[in-house]
């Protein structure tokens, strides 16, 4: 809303004879809750995202003689409102019975805990004088979900999640009248429907029709029940859903979400029902050494999880932490501190980040400590902090409900960011315009405004030529620019050169499409930025992240509610591990290593003389490792055999490594090569908190004993640092979490007291009562003068064009149910039938050039390696390009993918390398339903 | 396989991983696909885009008119164009009776042949005709009932594709069907040269011309006293003066749905003189400033729907629709449609869902604007009060209410048929003076008011003045003034279960008092000894809880049988 807001004067009216005032906005089953009378009501889910339907009459109250639902109905000036008038106790038991009638009995409903068996026995109606209808069946097909129509009352909650909330629009209600129901796409079973398991239907559900089917029997009652529930923050993606484990018995039932900042109850199918990882036999459960006998490490060397005593032997922790400690300390020793690296993780906790890197820095004297993030968004925070001096996000993204233009580029939310994907959805659905820029199509089409699917690697030329655009029809924020920011003349200058008309058959979109989206960005109120790896991940990744940076400052859409420039972080907490400064340049809150006046202050908190030089990022170690010139590497949580470019060289690189310690907890890829394995707890069994994409600090709790002796990561930590000669004494994450504040500005506000009871703080905060500045640069950036600097990017090569050789371009992709290398979701028993196998997509051109029908094997390769896997039919990959998700070890995409690095962020090139694609020989194909009508898209 | 340089290459079944090999993955993305060529078939018939949402409806229509049927394949093409979810397409075309979906694997039978089972068609024993079409068509077409068509003056009323069959009988309908004769039969009807030669239009272009002053018009209307002649009864000059105080933008919403059991008389003025109604559209668009009218027309009216958008088309030509542009909005087979807000859902492209109340649909109407929504015959008589005076209209009542009425009436009579006479007149007149009294061997028992919705009273009780506010008392109603005539051949039982037959059918399913309530109702009344307090009990509920008139009126049959039948039902 801009301008002027109307101010509607609140209303005054009685209930039950008692006066009471409501807000114009409020509905009288609003007021009567507030002043502590609850009506009955099933349609009506007094959650956020829900609008009150009206349709199952159970809140009929009495207002001047007749009955109407309170649910819906906003009170006028001097209406009386009656509540429980016989009228209106007789209706709603009436209404209570016809639902009672067709409901199985509730000896063995589906949910007997449910809000419909609640108000059943409030309302002192839960048996029925009226005859039956015939009672549909169960249907089973979806593993996480159990569909029992017979208890459904049709108040078309699930629908309002499905579509209003959630944005997926796969419920609908097929029919009219009593033969109505609830159905998925056209009324198919939901297994085999576009329904992607985000269970809002079943967290919605009041009656039990909708429930995961881990509680019911076979006979669809229901068997079991929680003793405890404990809230907890989700550890997939950057999204940070807050969550609540139902737990029994040492055992997560269920998971539900809960209303976070960032997500509001909903949830993706990873939380809903990627627990149970926790409980795979694979779990590492005692400390391993490396056996005297073991084969000789090469890069072909692969462990059987199951079977880790083929190539280790158990160990008590004494043994095995004095062997860790003992071997990285011999290769110190004698080499000194430049042979020396660590991963540390971004799904492990701020408090384990932050001990990481001091252990590094204090302990091994070295900078060469960092984490996933290179892979990520190391190119967007590096033109960040160049170009506005810091690489955290500028708004939410939930401020996309308060734009009026959001673009979406080279990212896939749906996919990745489900959660922040519903939000783009509602603000579309609200008629915001939304722009997705993609060479591949996704399922944000259905309700974007515009999809720009430009050529892979082209993203300057477009972006320039929206820049060109702007400034040639004088679009800019005049006077935002003179004060916020510096070098828009040089900008000037520079974008001459990219004009539309030229750059068009650079990126393939008509140069009416780039003016028309660069119109409406820069004019509209506000406009907001969202990005993901499309644009981090390539050697000119930097260059990408500064056109975008550019748009925004140049149209001042940067700084004010519903706009700003907000890279989607992957990991759960790799925002946190950034800010905690598991980064080889910079130290905790983003103080440069190489900074006299921060090292010294560091040097003294930490009481240690700490290395001047900054350290090797991800895959430079792993190039230095190659060579033989990191000799002794400790990795916390981090699969690096799988994640990193040109695994291959990843793999000897590790193989060749003299001493390594891996902490995890399964034995992974990266971790069958390690001489010390410390099996750690995992993130339900462990206190902690993660920061989200959002910059929102939220608390994760510990649920579940951790199997065996696996023990939480900071534990196994200080326990090293113990061995290597600090004296660490932290007594939990608490103490951990207090020290960080004394060094980290961004938190010294927060308080772990606050956190447990508010389970979420945004940074910056100023104290308890703020609640976190959730826009931030409003009043210019953290740079000199305040000035945002523009940088002009140029339009470079790219990483291995294709040639004839290699003629398709391979660009890696992720599942929807996996994370990462899968270690957790492929342990799942939900997540793994979802997607249980690697696949590579491609569209129907290539594969009919290449005579591959879906279902078929083929072979990929690249310069690197080559790997056989199943091809997947899927019109969203564009002609020319072949996508695999990554995090599949048998058919692993990052064999094939190479180390060439954006210069200054130092990220690999993911998104874009050459690769050729060759059918199987007919022997090697597996059987699979091929018949070539199947080119459905 | 090539001739590349040695590089590590990982086979399938190479590496082990906790899921690896057990599972084939899915070979193409999730849930039902669409081909290309499909969605460019389908593109070629809508037309490019953009595709507004509110044609759904339509876009269905033109996909079934040409292929006979909504494949799934055309579905999914559609849902794709229109950016819209599969799930959303189904669920609009599941709602209406008229659409064919025909799921993977099936094709449709080349005819639909549609017997209908309302009253007025069962009391000519449609039931029987329905089970010999079935025997004697057998797999070769689609047999199925229907509920009422608007054709029950001339019962059994039958349709095979968009051809009606009057009197139908296997004979008739088989010469139909063989002949391949299955479009619409345009009757005789007057066109717009012959309506303006008559003087036609003259009316509209002086208001137009600002001859006349828009309260003046108001005034006319309500002096004559013209009622909502829907059923529902409003005063349409009180409802045209409320619209024209709103803000603009305003839309008109012509309600011509006519689906209530036993209703033929807008269809009956309207294939006769159908651009009385466009005028008087155009008038009201006029007086309350309108820019947009929409007249929603039932689907099975097919040949009505061919009258006036030939006739919409010549009035554009004739530059009458200036201030106000003529939308032809197609139902699709939903009774509940003509409720007006479940109306405006339909227009909207949607499920027929009534709205509740709270905002009014005058305020917030079709697409969220105010909105005028009259019935067709109400719009139908506005030129004619207009020039020939309020008097003119209200002075052909009698027993002192004004007006004439268009009684719809069928069943057990001589003469079936449209009858334009007073209101106020009593079943008796009505039947005797102006319907040629009862069929040869039947003896007048009772009758059905307002279609199915206005309760049903004995022959004992036919000297009532049939008019709004005058049976309220006795429990009833005149609604849409249909009157099916039953005999001393048909038991009451019989007859109360047709009518909620239909109504369990027709609910719309939105509310529990209606979409259960429809269904137990027509359980207990299945029952041999009617538990009458049980029945009280959910006519109670029905009538209290329900969102629209729907549910409210569908306890009417039960209740006037319970009260007026009693011997007969072994009610003590």
């Amino acid at each position: 809303m801009s301008g002027g807001i109307i101010k509607r004067d609140d209303v005054h009216f009685m209930i039950d004879g008692e006066e009471v005032t409501a807000s114009p906005y409020e509905t009288i089953w609003q007021v009567a809750k507030r002043i502590g009378k609850l009506i009955p009501h099933l349609c009506y889910r007094d959650a956020p995202g829900y609008r009150p339907d009206g349709n199952c009459r159970s809140c009929l109250v009495e207002i001047d003689g007749a009955l109407e639902v309170s649910c819906r109905w906003k009170p006028q000036p001097g209406m009386q409102v009656l509540t429980d008038t016989p009228l209106a106790r007789k209706t709603r038991a009436s209404v209570m019975e016809l639902l009672v009638t067709d409901q199985p009995p509730r000896e063995q409903a589906h949910d007997p805990d449910s809000p419909f068996w609640y108000w059943a026995e409030k309302i002192g109606v839960t048996q029925s004088r009226y005859p039956r209808r015939e009672m549909p069946v169960t249907d089973n097909s979806h593993l996480g979900i159990a569909v029992n129509l017979d208890a459904c009352i049709h108040c078309q909650l699930c629908i309002l999640g499905c579509s209003e909330v959630q944005g997926h629009d796969v419920i609908g209600m097929h029919g009219r009248g009593i033969r109505a129901k609830i159905g998925f796409d056209f009324d198919d079973p939901m297994g085999d429907s576009t329904c992607v398991s985000c269970g809002e239907c079943v967290q919605a559900c009041p009656t039990g029709a909708l429930m995961p089917s881990t509680l019911l029997d076979e006979q669809q009652v229901l068997t079991k029940r929680p003793d405890k529930k404990i809230d907890s923050v989700c550890p997939y993606c950057g999204v940070g859903c807050q969550i609540s484990y139902n737990v029994r018995d040492n055992e997560i039932l269920y998971v539900d979400g809960q209303d976070g900042p960032a997500n509001n109850n909903r949830l993706c199918v990873k939380a809903r029902f990627g627990f149970d990882y926790v409980k795979h036999p694979h779990r590492l459960t005692r400390p391993l050494i490396r056996r005297d006998d073991a084969p000789a490490k090469t890069s072909e060397l692969e462990i059987d999880p199951a079977d880790p005593l083929t190539h280790f032997r158990e160990a008590s922790w004494e043994e095995a932490l004095d062997a860790a400690a003992a071997g990285l300390k011999k290769v110190l020793d004698r080499d000194g501190s430049g042979v020396m690296a660590g991963f540390g993780s971004a799904k492990c906790s701020n408090e384990e980040a932050y001990l990481f890197q001091k252990l590094f820095r204090t302990a091994f004297g070295t900078n060469n400590v960092d984490h996933c993030t290179r892979l990520c968004h190391a190119s967007s925070v590096a033109a960040l902090l160049e170009g506005i001096g810091s690489g955290a996000v500028s708004a939410p993204f939930t401020a996309a409900l308060d734009a009026d233009v959001i673009i979406v580029i080279g990212a896939n939310p749906v996919e990745n960011h489900p959660v922040a994907a519903t939000y783009f959805r509602n603000a579309a659905d609200f008629g915001a315009t939304l722009i997705v820029m993609d060479p591949r199509l996704n399922e944000l089409s259905r309700h974007a405004t515009h999809f720009l699917q430009f050529k892979p690697g082209s993203d300057v030329a477009l972006l320039n030529a929206m820049l060109y655009t702007i400034i040639r029809e004088e679009l800019y924020d005049r006077h935002y620019i003179e004060r916020y920011t510096e070098g828009f003349e040089a900008l000037k200058v520079h974008i001459e050169d990219y004009a539309p008309e030229k750059m068009a058959p650079i990126c393939g979109i008509d140069a009416n499409t780039i003016r028309t989206v660069a119109r409406k960005y820069a004019t509209a109120h506000r406009s907001i930025i969202f990005w993901g790896m499309g644009i981090s991940q390539s050697i000119h990744g930097t260059d990408n992240a500064r056109c975008l940076i550019a748009l925004a400052m140049a149209t001042g859409q940067v700084g004010r509610e519903g706009t700003g420039l907000h890279p989607l972080r992957g990991q759960n907490n790799v925002q946190g591990a950034s800010d905690c400064g598991l980064i080889p340049f910079m130290f905790p809150d983003y103080q440069a290593v190489d900074n006299a006046n921060a090292r010294a202050t560091f040097e003294t908190f930490w009481n240690a003389t700490l290395d001047p030089v900054r350290g090797l990022t991800v895959v430079e170690i792993m190039d230095a490792a190659h060579a033989g010139k990191i000799k002794a590497m400790y990795m916390m949580g981090e699969n690096p055999a799988i994640s990193d470019p040109d695994i291959q060289h990843v793999r000897e690189a590790l193989a060749r490594m003299e001493f390594l310690v891996s902490q995890d907890i399964f034995l992974t890829e990266t971790a069958a090569f390690a001489d010390v394995v410390l099996p750690a707890a995992a993130w339900p069994e462990k206190d902690g908190t993660v920061t989200n994409t959002n910059r929102q600090v939220q608390m994760g709790r510990r649920a579940l004993e951790a199997p065996g002796e696996a023990m939480p990561d900071w534990w196994i930590v200080q326990e090293i640092a113990r061995r290597l000669g600090l004296d660490w004494n932290y007594s939990g994450p608490e103490d951990v979490f207090n020290e960080m504040r004394q060094c980290m500005p961004s938190i010294r506000n927060i308080t772990w007291e606050r956190l447990m009871k508010d389970n979420a703080v945004t940074y910056p905060c100023s104290g308890d009562d703020d609640p976190g500045q959730a826009i931030v640069f409003g009043d210019g950036f953290p740079m000199e003068e305040g000035r945002g600097v523009f940088v002009p990017a140029f339009i470079t090569p790219d990483n291995e064009p294709p040639d004839s050789d290699y003629p398709m371009i391979l660009s890696t992709a992720r599942n929807l149910e996996h994370w990462h290398t899968g270690s957790m979701t492929r342990r799942s028993t939900v997540l793994d039938a979802l997607e249980p196998e690697a696949v590579a997509m491609m569209c129907k051109a290539d594969m009919l050039r290449l005579g591959l029908k879906p279902g078929d094997l083929a072979r990929i390769s690249t310069r690197r390696g080559a790997i056989d896997i199943r091809i997947r039919y899927d019109y969203r990959t564009p002609e020319g390009v072949i996508n695999i998700p990554f995090g599949w070890s048998e058919a692993p995409a990052n064999l094939l993918t190479n180390t060439n690095l954006d210069p200054f962020g130092k990220i690999p090139s993911a998104k874009y390398c050459a690769a050729r694609v060759e059918k199987l020989l007919p022997e090697i194909r597996a059987t699979a339903d091929t018949s070539l009508e199947e080119f459905a898209e | 396989m090539s001739r590349q340089p040695q590089v590590p290459t990982v086979h399938v079944g190479d590496r082990l991983h906790p899921g690896a090999g057990r599972r084939k993955g899915r070979i193409k993305p999730r849930g039902r696909g669409v081909e290309q060529s499909v969605i460019d078939e389908i593109r070629t018939l809508i037309g490019e885009p953009p595709y507004e949402r509110r044609r759904l409806i339509d876009y269905l229509h033109f996909i079934q008119d040409r292929y006979g049927c909504l494949s799934y394949p055309h579905m999914a093409a559609l849902a794709r164009l229109m950016q819209l979810s599969q799930a959303e397409v189904h669920q609009v075309a599941s709602f209406y009776s008229q659409f064919v979906i025909v799921p993977d694997g099936k094709t449709a039978a080349p005819v639909i042949l549609r017997v209908c089972d309302s009253l007025a068609c069962a009391l000519q024993d449609s039931d029987d005709l329905l089970k010999q079409c079935k025997e004697y068509f057998g797999e070769d077409i689609d047999v199925v009932r229907a509920p009422c068509m608007g054709r029950c003056d001339c019962a059994p009323a039958a349709s095979a594709n968009k051809r009606h069959i009057d009197h139908a009988t296997v004979e008739n309908i088989a010469q139909v069907i063989d002949a391949g004769d299955l479009e619409p039969v345009i009757p005789e009807y007057r066109n717009f040269n012959d309506y303006v030669a008559a003087g036609g239009y003259r009316l509209l272009q002086e208001c137009l011309e600002g001859k006349h002053e828009r309260q003046a018009i108001i005034d006319l209307l309500s002096d004559a006293s013209l009622r909502g002649l829907g059923g529902a009864g409003y005063p349409t000059g009180r409802k045209w003066a409320s619209v024209l105080k709103l803000p603009k933008p305003k839309i008109v919403a012509v309600n011509f749905d006519e689906s209530e059991m036993g209703t033929f008389k807008d269809r009956f003025f309207i294939e006769r003189d159908p651009h009385r109604l466009l005028e008087g559209t155009l008038i009201a668009a006029w007086t309350c400033e309108t820019h947009q009218a929409y007249i929603y027309l039932r689907d099975e009216y097919h040949y009505v729907r061919e009258i006036l958008k030939t006739e919409i088309r010549k009035v554009e030509n004739a530059g009458l629709t200036k201030h106000c542009r003529l939308f032809l909005s197609r139902g699709a087979g939903a009774y509940v449609c003509g409720e007006r807000s479940a109306m405006l859902e339909s227009i909207e492209g949607k499920r027929g869902y009534p709205r509740l109340k709270d905002p009014r649909t005058t305020v917030v109407g079709l697409f969220g604007i105010p909105t005028l929504i009259n019935n067709a015959e109400t719009l139908f008589w506005v030129r004619d009060i207009i020039e020939q005076g309020p008097d003119w209209f209200s002075k052909q009542g009698s027993n002192g209410r004004p007006g004439p009425r268009a009684f719809s009436v069928s069943g057990r009579v001589k003469e079936p048929g449209v009858k334009l006479v007073a209101a106020g007149i009593a079943m008796n007149e009505l039947l005797y003076e102006h319907c040629g009294g009862m069929v040869d061997g039947h003896v007048f028992k009772g009758y059905c008011l307002g279609g199915s919705a206005g309760g049903i009273l004995p022959a004992s009780m036919a000297d009532i003045p049939l008019d709004f506010d005058t049976l309220e008392e006795f429990g009833c109603s005149i609604g849409s003034a249909a009157i099916t005539v039953f005999s001393d051949h048909d038991p009451i039982r019989d007859v109360v279960r047709n009518l909620m037959l239909f109504f369990e059918d027709e609910s719309c399913g939105q509310c529990t008092p209606c979409r259960v309530g429809t269904e137990k109702a027509v359980k207990l009344i299945e029952q041999n000894n009617w538990d009458e307090s049980l029945l009280n009990d959910l006519c109670d509920v029905m009538q209290h809880a329900s969102i629209c008139g729907l549910g409210q009126a569908a306890p009417a049959p039960i209740r006037t049988a319970m009260k007026y039948f009693r011997n007969e039902l072994g009610l003590v």
